[in-house]
């Protein structure tokens, strides 16, 4: 078995698994957020019946996407969820500490778990070597009957990344590009698992970035075989339980896809699919409206910080504007007390209480008809910030940052 | 039974079929008001009954399962593509709003009446003259479809396990 199938297997307390067969599994945590939790609480009451969850300490409920609320309907959302809450005695409830992923990563996982989330990025745990899934309210209130999931048992895609990246390319560039030549539907239905020199050498925060963005070519479960790095930032974090580096002797792959990225440029996502992609020189001096560094794909500290390097001392360029919001609070308070936030705010920033922000789309930094907005998020789907006449372009943090300075798309190795 | 089909394109994502800003409303009948708000043809030319017909990748993007329940509550009788979305797919399944994969999804233009055979594993084009495969459900999805989606699946088993005596 390989890594994706001793984990699942482990789940469902067999031997062996192999793709294509539907295995019931037990999870580690369910995540719910306030985008679909509502629904879920009333699927799991009315529908199913559902009287008392199966555990109050793993199902992780997170108010990120409308936080603090902007409308009655978003407060009313959440009141919904409080009172549950409550009935339940849910142990871990967040309330504007940052966006659901985010603080999943922070606060709870460890290798090895398998953990469903009722939102697409949750494939995002793959980062630190947990399988992680979305899905949607109904297997969500399911599962909380009794901790358990139907799954698939998918094939995995190896994904080799050699080389190393040159300067003013990264993490971001890279998935992109993987995103890119997989295609948006490329990956449905199945697991990707990265390795190779890149992998290693990316800090956690980009292998992050990496397994986030997986769902964007319909992928199932990401993984990365956590390394000592991974050790070190669950210590970091508090969490000195001792996981298992897993040995998969003979894992079979769909197949394996070698990339080497030492040539690689920055990439751009162009309207409106996540996998229409070119490098950054077609694109270059396209004029933007509006950027925004933030979102579970990039907004952690090391984003800001590369951000920050670029804007210290500059000011955005007229007629703009620049959103930058921090997506947890543990990064928001490291950015403060590093004048990061300073930076920002000196370039002529708006920044925004931690949460999904303007990647949702549904709070604040909506565009208006005909602009264009050059963001560190992971969709540009059609509408999904504001009007339906807008654009929406994907990019690196540095990417964003040195345009918003100039107005326009800009490469940012001529700064670094 | 005949249907019309409301036809889109490629990697329809469920941002299309409702957006962001409309996941707070109170419930879905609210929400299914928005149901592809951005394409005036849906709006115009369904009703209740008709099918919606996407080509690759139809329902990709978010998690939220209110894509295929405003779908399902609008009366879509069935959702035919080349190809689904993992996530929508596992949603529509769980709700019972049938979703039927057809290789030939492309040949099928908006308007077109449609007569789909599921005994014989096919839909028949009336107003081309045309007849498609489609690929059979089979197994455990198959069983969750039919009992109507996976809560009521859930409650037969549940049933099942009450009513079944122990054998001595
Ligand atoms: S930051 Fe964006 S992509 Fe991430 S969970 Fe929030 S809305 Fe979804």
């Amino acid at each position: 078995m390989n890594e994706i199938e001793s984990i699942i297997a482990k789940h469902a307390a067999v031997e062996r698994v192999v793709p294509g067969e539907i295995v019931e599994v037990t999870v580690d945590f369910v995540m719910t957020n306030d985008a679909t939790t509502a629904l879920n609480i009333s699927i799991f009451e009315d529908t199913l019946e559902g009287d008392t969850i199966w555990d109050n300490e793993k199902l992780i409920m997170v108010m990120d996407h409308y936080t603090p609320s902007n409308t009655v309907a978003a407060a009313n959302t959440h009141k919904i969820m409080r009172d549950f809450a409550k009935k339940q005695a849910v142990k871990y409830v967040y309330d504007g500490v940052g966006i659901c992923h985010q603080v999943m990563l922070e606060e709870h996982i460890m290798p090895g778990q398998l953990i469903i989330g009722a939102d697409s990025h949750t494939c995002s745990y793959g980062a630190i070597g947990a399988l992680s899934t979305g899905m949607g309210s109904t297997d969500i209130a399911v599962s909380w009957l009794d901790g358990k999931t139907w799954l698939k048992v998918p094939e995995t895609i190896k994904i080799i990344l050699d080389g190393k990246a040159s300067n003013g390319v990264y993490s971001k560039d890279i998935t992109l590009k993987v995103i890119s030549d997989l295609t948006a539907k490329g990956a449905t239905y199945k697991a990707i698992v990265f390795e190779g020199e890149a992998v290693s050498a990316m800090s956690i925060a980009e292998r992050m970035t990496l397994c986030n963005m997986v769902i964007e070519a319909g992928g199932k479960f990401a993984y990365i075989k956590p390394d000592e790095k991974v050790k070190q930032y669950l210590n970091s974090r508090g969490r000195n339980d001792a996981f298992e580096l897993d040995v998969c002797e003979g894992g079979q792959y769909e197949r394996i896809i070698r990339y080497d990225i030492s040539n690689l440029e920055p990439q751009i996502a162009c309207p409106h699919f996540v996998d229409n992609i070119c490098g950054i020189s077609e694109v270059l001096g396209l004029e933007m409206d509006e950027f925004f560094i933030g979102a579970c794909t990039n907004g952690r500290y090391e984003d800001l910080k590369v951000a920050a390097d670029i804007l210290k001392g500059k000011k955005i360029a007229p007629q703009t504007r620049l959103i930058v919001t921090p997506a947890s609070r543990e990064i928001y308070k490291q950015a403060a007390r590093d004048g990061l936030l300073e930076i920002f705010m000196d370039s002529g920033a708006m920044i925004c209480n931690p949460g999904c922000s303007t990647c949702f789309g549904a709070t604040e930094g909506l565009l208006g008809d005909g602009e264009r907005l050059l963001t560190t998020a992971n969709r540009n789907f059609i509408g999904r910030v504001g009007s339906k006449d807008s654009y929406i372009y994907l990019a690196s943090p540095a990417v964003v940052a040195v345009s918003a300075i100039t107005g326009k798309i800009t490469d940012p190795r001529e700064v670094l | 039974m005949s249907q019309k089909a409301i036809k889109f394109g490629d990697n329809i994502d469920t941002d299309q079929i409702i957006g962001s800003q409309h996941l707070s409303l109170p419930n879905i009948e609210e929400m299914s008001v928005y149901t592809f708000e951005h394409h005036p043809r849906f709006a115009a030319d369904f009703v209740k009954g008709d099918a919606v017909v996407g080509e690759e990748n139809f329902g990709c993007g978010s998690s939220r399962e209110q894509a295929p329940a405003v779908l399902k509550a609008l009366g879509v009788s069935a959702v035919i593509a080349k190809s689904f979305a993992r996530i929508f797919f596992r949603n529509a399944i769980n709700l019972g709003l049938p979703l039927i994969e057809c290789p030939e999804a492309d040949r099928i233009t908006h308007l077109d009446v449609l007569v789909i055979d599921q005994a014989q594993g096919k839909i028949i084009n009336q107003t081309k003259g045309e007849s498609y495969a489609i690929v059979p459900m089979t197994g455990f999805l198959k069983e969750v479809l039919e009992a109507g989606g996976i809560a009521p699946y859930k409650k037969m088993k549940r049933d099942e396990a009450k009513h079944s005596h122990p054998s001595f």
